[in-house]
């Protein structure tokens, strides 16, 4: 096999360059074979080759269920990818404690909330919890770290007064429910709301979600954001690191 | 059949939970401390009655819609009065008084006190209740007794003409936010196998100290509960089901500020399970102790008679606490909550306790665990529906391998007998179930179901192994807990975070606002109503 170019990447099935995709969907076409060539169809509107129907399923109702396989001729060159990402080092609890204990005479204030109506306070209990998630602990854990967790459906005004008060140097806001794009709209109100208030350049603003990415945070306005498969660790490496650099 | 099962769906040849040795002095000791809690907290609570009460007084009595700002008429009655401090010897005095004075029909009634044309306040100082006001409220109650029981004996009907699943049976969510689109998945999941079909509410309205009106296309995380949508649902599931020759059963949630009004439009629109949960809203939505306790308690009665089958919420706990060294604190809510149901009349086929540990998957053992906590539940609760819920806690966004967690947790509930299993999606926290999510639970489910069906009464588990051990001390931890809150109560222990690691105080939280002391006058026809009902049908030893 020869080496992959980096300039024409392919999707990879077993073989280099066969660019295999597998797509799966349901269409509002009732069971048969009109739905089936619907579904190829659609992969060759997508730009999809072969496309080959491997399941279909009768879900009644007028719709069909699909497992589609196809050949993508697409190539992406990846020399040329631009990528936000958090240019920080992953450092481990021990690590962040030391580097805190160097830099700063006293705790760091975290404020954490799940905002908006969303009540989902999995991923802030996760990452704040003493006990962490992935026998990662959570930043409760942390010598270096006082935290105060709000919970679920805080409004984005208490949050901000809650800082006030707490004196907080980081707020970490959780957003799980992102239906039409609530998580968006709610996050970048808050970062209008601090910069009203005059808070927002006092703070650091940190957005964690399974939908959330760096790249969406700093779109909305916030210094960081964390997506799927974030440990408390990350977060408190990053708290860290970024305030000790200010 | 296993004696463990309940008979409230039919139970496959074979079905059941392999049994286990408890100790027996232990279950017993734990049933009546939760008993000594449940009774405790309702003595304390007994003198006290909330907006949410008093507005399902006026649903009850028929009072339906909303004023043209959208405020709902029972809001804007039950408001006035509060604000006024006239609302502490219960709606209904100055209401029927008004009713006798007027002449006026309940309906008509509330939409001219809303258009300033009746002024309730006026009849909110009579001392005495007259024989004629007295009257108009015993008839408005027993009205709506009877239509609760007419649903419920419609229900019965259904399912003896129709047919239903058996247990465990399938319970799957529809969360579009639209209630027309969630008419669609509905039919479709019914299609594809589906028992029991929850609308999932828009996340948020637990907290909303009103139920919005009218047929809704909009929501966040799910669809809103409105008695116009739930009618909307049931029609569907009652055609649909009609097709298939199976009952579906349509379930919601009578939870969070407005429990017991959802309660009462579940009742009067024929919903068959309801999430309702004595702690759940405290823990998770700082909802206020004492609002929570006492709508809970009139939330149950009405489902009690209305027939519906509750589930607890427990299988929430863990999401924030430790799956394994908290497990106890489940254990131990469920007796709560049992003991708290059946104070409000609720038989043991209407108790759909929620259950489940979310267990770390990669976690040696986590299978023997799952089996061991699932099998003790069923133990404490013989003739149960029982709920038996995955975890979301370890969905990763690999759906492949979400995938095969849920066919293990389809696994267990199968293995251990539990009546309703709510089925995992492998897309779960992902985003709300597309379709063809739901197909694919449904289809892994039945596949897992048919080929284990037989296995709960087969198997047995070695005596003083591993599983029973871990049974065994889940239980005695959770007497330890029980101990601790018998003899300090529930409030108490609540404030000291005992449950899912999350203290709240009985002064805090929301809805507090609404909660009021009764007066001596105080009186709620429709309360007696209830209870007489629920005496009636055996669901009550005594008129409390």
């Amino acid at each position: 096999m020869s080496a992959p170019d980096p300039t024409l990447v392919r999707a990879y099935g077993d073989t280099l360059n066969d660019g295999q995709i597998m797509l799966s969907f349901s269409l509002p076409v009732p069971f048969g074979e009109e739905a089936k060539e619907a579904a190829r169809q659609l992969c060759r509107q997508m730009g999809l080759e072969a496309p080959q129907v491997y399941h279909a399923h009768d879900l009644g109702e007028g719709f069909t269920h699909l497992v589609v396989y196809a050949r993508s001729p697409h190539v992406v060159d990846t020399t040329q990818l631009r990528v936000t990402k958090m240019e920080i080092a992953h450092l481990s609890k021990d690590q962040t404690e030391t580097l805190a204990a160097q830099k700063f005479t006293r705790k760091i204030r975290v404020l954490g909330a799940c905002t908006g109506d969303d009540a989902h306070t999995v991923g802030i209990d996760a990452i704040l919890n003493v006990k962490g998630y992935h026998g990662d602990k959570g930043l409760e854990a942390y010598h270096c770290l006082s935290v105060k967790n709000l919970g679920a459906q805080v409004s984005n005004e208490r949050l901000l007064g809650e800082a006030r008060q707490f004196q907080a140097d980081v707020v970490l806001v959780s957003q799980i429910v992102t239906q039409k794009d609530c998580h968006r709209s709610n996050l970048a109100a808050l970062v209008d709301l601090a910069e009203a208030d005059g808070v927002r350049g006092k703070l650091l603003f940190i957005c964690g979600g399974p939908r959330l990415s760096h790249q969406v945070a700093l779109e909305l306005g916030f210094d960081a954001g964390f997506g799927a498969g974030t440990l408390p660790s990350h977060v408190a490496g990053f708290i860290v690191q970024q305030l000790s650099a200010r | 059949m296993s004696q463990l099962v309940a008979t409230f769906a039919p139970t496959p040849p074979g079905f059941g939970c392999p049994p286990l040795q408890l100790d027996e002095q232990s279950v017993a000791r734990a049933r009546t401390l939760a008993q000594h809690i449940a009774t405790e907290v309702q003595d304390r609570l007994n003198g006290q009655s909330t907006v949410a009460i008093e507005r399902t007084v006026l649903r009850l009595f028929g009072v339906v819609g909303a004023t043209p700002d959208g405020e709902p008429l029972a809001n804007h009655i039950v408001a006035t009065l509060h604000a006024a401090g006239l609302l502490t010897a219960g709606v209904a005095r100055p209401f029927c008084a008004a009713m006798a004075a007027t002449g006026l029909d309940a309906q008509t009634l509330a939409q001219a006190v809303a258009q300033g044309r009746v002024d309730l306040l006026a009849h909110a100082h009579d001392r005495e209740l007259s024989p004629e006001t007295r009257a108009i409220g015993e008839q408005l109650a027993q009205g709506a007794v009877a239509r609760i029981l007419a649903r419920r004996h419609e229900r019965s009907r259904l399912i003896g003409h129709l047919g239903q699943g058996v247990q465990p049976l399938k319970y799957v969510i529809v969360a579009s936010g639209n209630i027309h689109e969630d008419v669609i998945q509905a039919r479709v999941a019914a299609r594809q196998g589906a028992d029991v079909i929850a609308v999932i509410r828009s996340t948020g309205q637990s907290l909303l100290d009103y139920v919005p009106e009218g047929e809704t296309t909009e929501g966040f995380g799910g669809t809103f509960a409105t008695q116009a949508n739930f009618a909307l649902m049931r029609r569907a599931l009652d055609e649909v089901g009609t097709e298939l020759g199976r009952y579906i059963r349509l379930c919601n949630y009578a939870s969070g500020l407005c429990m017991p009004e959802i309660a009462a439009m579940g009742a009067l629109e024929r919903l068959d399970m309801m999430l309702n949960d004595a702690l759940y809203g405290i823990l998770f939505r700082d909802i206020n102790m004492q609002r929570t306790l006492c709508d809970q308690r009139v939330s149950r009665r009405i489902s009690a008679l209305a027939g519906l089958i509750i589930n607890t919420g427990e299988d929430n706990y863990l999401t924030t606490a430790d799956a394994v060294d908290a497990a106890h604190t489940v254990v131990a809510s469920t007796l709560i909550n049992e003991a708290l149901a059946r104070q409000a009349g609720l038989q043991t086929a209407q108790l759909g306790l929620g259950h489940a540990m979310e267990i770390d998957p990669l976690r040696p053992d986590a299978l023997l665990l799952e089996i061991a906590h699932a099998a003790l539940i069923r133990h404490l609760f013989p003739g149960a529906p029982l709920k038996y819920m995955p975890p979301t806690k370890h969905m990763t966004g690999n759906i492949w391998r979400g995938h095969v967690q849920d066919a293990l947790f389809n696994f267990v509930g199968v293995l251990t007998g539990q009546g309703i299993q709510l089925l995992g999606m492998m897309t779960e926290a992902m985003h709300t179930p597309h379709i063809h999510d739901r197909y694919l639970a449904l289809e892994s489910a039945q596949l897992v179901f048919a080929g284990a069906m037989g296995l709960g009464t087969e198997l047995r588990v070695e005596p003083g192994g591993k599983l029973e051990a871990r049974a065994q001390h889940v239980l005695q931890e959770a007497l330890v807990l029980l101990e601790e809150i018998a003899a300090e109560g529930l409030m108490t222990s609540l404030s000291r975070g005992h449950f899912a690691e999350i203290a709240r105080s009985p002064t805090g939280g929301r809805g507090l606002e609404g909660v009021f002391a009764k007066a001596p006058q105080y009186w709620d026809p429709t309360a007696d109503a209830i209870t007489a009902a629920l005496v009636a049908e055996g669901q009550l030893e005594v008129a409390q």
